[in-house]
């Protein structure tokens, strides 16, 4: 699929916006700035903006606790976020959600879950009322990792989506590694798509390393969400880069193997390379001065964003029930 | 006013709101072709269209998907079968219902109802018996009501669908088939989410229970009164947030106080009233607090074994007249 040098360099502007949010979060919690847990999205950048790029501000995700990349993606304001995760009041969640529990629901990003396969049913819950019940045509996409797609909540939400041709996108994130544990030690299948056939769900394999291809998957998704034909699971071939959380000492796997890995996977790297020279994906190339342009905007934006988490203020305290019940 | 079941008050409160409010959608096992198993949808489907939605065996889409149907702006109603099922979905219950209008710092609402037939029927045995009521008002974030009668049972599930906050409407099934009398719709009375009732007023005893446990209370309260003790009797029907100043007032004026439930008295929501007025009004009791409510057991399938897991109102009267010896 060929786009616009704009979206392209909109692609990038939005992988460059999470990289540089996560380098900073990464930085900061380890200064012992950030409380909490974090869970960074680096290195697979190209799944949430490829995907998101594909939905409308009225359509709704599901996120994870590695859910800063879809926030970003999905449009939410970095200043907003920068200042939840720092547990400040001007914050997103206003200080009561943090980096996992993460929520936008002006750009329709309703939520990170801290619970690993919590997603699946609240995305179609969601499609159920867009299509059944409000009539709309807003589509539902719900991002989850292998290891999540080992949780029996996503056979009970891919089983109801399908049945009713719910418009609900399955989006795998096929990091290959939950937790500390490879996939391929708990996993039945080598490609989690292969799950799919059994809900009479099409699959789509993707490169997650290629914001194109995993965009394309979306619209395709989009598409028959919309046209009322039901669910798509796009496994997205991705590795995760960091320690399942910041502070992780992975014992787990080697420097080398990691390294290696991230080098292979890296989209902000695959981006440059490919855009810097005649591709199937645009018309043209962009300039390496282009693509230097729009990451110093992003690490200009994101500097800015902690600055605003951190001249914000903490919640007053007398706020910790606010918002308990209506 | 007519006489109505207390299913049939469920169906009309249900019925009426869902003609005011098209969000307002149902779903769950067994609804759309026999009206849910215990008869207390019947008639919805055919009026609603498309709004009454039969799930699969599927709980963790039940809830998940009703919390899922609320933050995309519907209004919805589920049912659980039996209560007992709800430890299927406990994660949809406290860790996404509960909490994602909290930890999103108010962003979401989760207007949703969560309809639970619980307690002991004819021999349900272990798994299809339970009154787990006391689980869900130790956690932040829902509401809990289980009203007696079918009045309460119709102003109680209205006031529940209107409420923006998620609430678990225990329904008792031997009340289901209870009947009484029901006002009109134009004189009904709106209830509010969290107030008691007093059901008979008395000056020697407080008596405080909710949902079947009523028929104990005002069993033994009747007996009592014909041996000279007057008891007041206080139907909680809202848990969480429960009625603390009418029980509290209540005690103050009678100084005894006596808390009776289906559910497993170790941990019940009787151990909450209980403490509550021991904490803020001790000394105002002549007698120690009385608790009745399930031995520690699972509920066992035989009569013979069942009835010893039972509360009964001989047991209140038996407990009442001693605290005056």
């Amino acid at each position: 699929m060929k786009v616009s040098k704009e979206q392209a360099l909109k692609f990038y502007e939005t992988m460059c916006l999470i990289r540089e949010f996560e380098t900073s979060v990464k930085h900061d919690f380890l200064n012992g700035e950030i409380p909490g847990f974090v869970h960074l999205y680096i290195g697979e950048e190209a799944v949430a903006t490829g995907i998101c790029a594909a939905l409308d501000d009225t359509d709704y995700i599901e996120s994870t606790h590695r859910g800063h990349g879809h926030c970003i993606a999905k449009g939410a304001d970095v200043d907003r976020m920068m200042a939840e995760i720092f547990g400040k009041k001007t914050g997103l969640c206003k200080g009561k959600g943090g980096s996992m529990h993460i929520a936008d629901f002006s750009v329709g990003m309703l939520g990170a879950n801290g619970v690993v396969g919590g997603g699946y049913n609240l995305a179609a819950g969601a499609a159920l009322a867009n299509k059944m019940i409000l009539k709309n045509d807003r589509v539902s996409v719900v991002f989850f990792g292998d290891g999540a797609s080992n949780r029996g909540t996503f056979h009970e939400a891919a089983n109801v989506s399908s049945a009713w041709k719910l418009p609900t996108i399955f989006v795998n994130e096929m990091n290959q590694w939950a937790s500390t544990t490879p996939y391929e030690t708990t996993t039945a299948v080598k490609d989690i798509s292969d799950r799919a056939k059994g809900y009479h769900m099409p699959a789509v394999i993707a490169d997650g390393k290629n914001v194109f291809e995993v965009y394309a998957a979306a619209v395709g998704a989009v598409e028959r969400a919309r046209a009322g034909e039901g669910p798509t699971f796009i496994e997205c071939k991705t590795f995760r880069v960091e320690g399942h959380f910041v502070g992780d000492p992975e014992l787990y796997r080697t420097r080398e193997y990691v390294k290696e890995n991230a080098a292979l996977n890296d989209p902000l790297t695959w981006f440059d390379r490919t855009m810097t020279r005649k591709n199937g994906y645009i018309d043209g190339v962009i300039e390496p001065q282009e693509l230097e342009a729009v990451r110093a905007a992003a690490k200009e934006k994101i500097v800015k964003a902690k600055e605003f988490a951190m001249s914000s203020e903490y919640p007053d305290p007398d706020q910790y029930t606010a918002d308990l019940y209506l | 006013m007519r006489k109505l079941s207390f299913s049939m008050a469920t169906c009309e409160a249900m019925a009426e709101e869902m003609a005011l409010d098209d969000k307002i959608f149902v779903m769950g096992e067994d609804l759309a072709r026999q009206g849910g198993i215990f008869g207390q949808f019947k008639g919805l489907p055919e009026k609603f269209p498309g709004r009454v939605i039969d799930t699969p065996i599927s709980e963790t889409f039940i809830i998940g998907g009703g919390v899922g149907a609320a933050l995309a702006g519907a209004r919805p109603v589920v049912d659980m079968h039996f209560a007992d099922f709800i430890g299927v979905c406990m994660d949809e219950i406290f860790n996404q219902m509960a909490k994602v209008r909290y930890m999103f710092g108010g962003q979401a609402k989760v207007p949703l109802v969560l309809r639970a037939p619980d307690g002991m029927t004819i021999q349900g045995a272990a798994q299809h018996s339970q009154a787990v009521e006391a689980w869900f008002c130790h956690i932040p974030g829902i509401q809990v009501v289980a009203p007696s009668n079918p009045e309460d049972a119709k102003a109680v599930l209205k006031a529940a669908i209107r409420s923006d906050n998620p609430v678990i409407y225990f329904e008792n099934k031997i009340l289901y088939k209870e009947t009484a009398m029901v006002p009109e719709i134009a004189d009904e009375v709106p209830y509010t989410i969290g107030k008691a009732k007093v059901r008979r007023e008395g000056k020697d005893v407080t008596i405080v229970s909710y949902s079947i446990g009523m028929k104990n209370a005002l069993g033994a309260a009747e007996r009592l009164a014909k041996e000279g003790i007057e008891a007041e009797v206080i139907d909680l029907i809202s848990l969480s947030p429960w009625d603390k100043e009418a029980v509290l007032t209540s005690v103050k004026k009678t100084h005894r106080l006596c808390i009776a439930h289906e559910a497993v008295k170790q941990g019940g929501f009787g151990a909450e009233i209980a403490a509550t007025v021991a904490e803020e009004a001790i000394e105002y009791l002549d007698a120690p607090i009385l608790r009745y409510g399930a031995p520690f057991c699972p509920i066992p399938f035989a009569p013979t074994l069942e009835k010893m897991v039972r509360v009964f109102p001989e047991d209140l009267v038996k407990g009442i007249k001693g605290m005056f010896e």
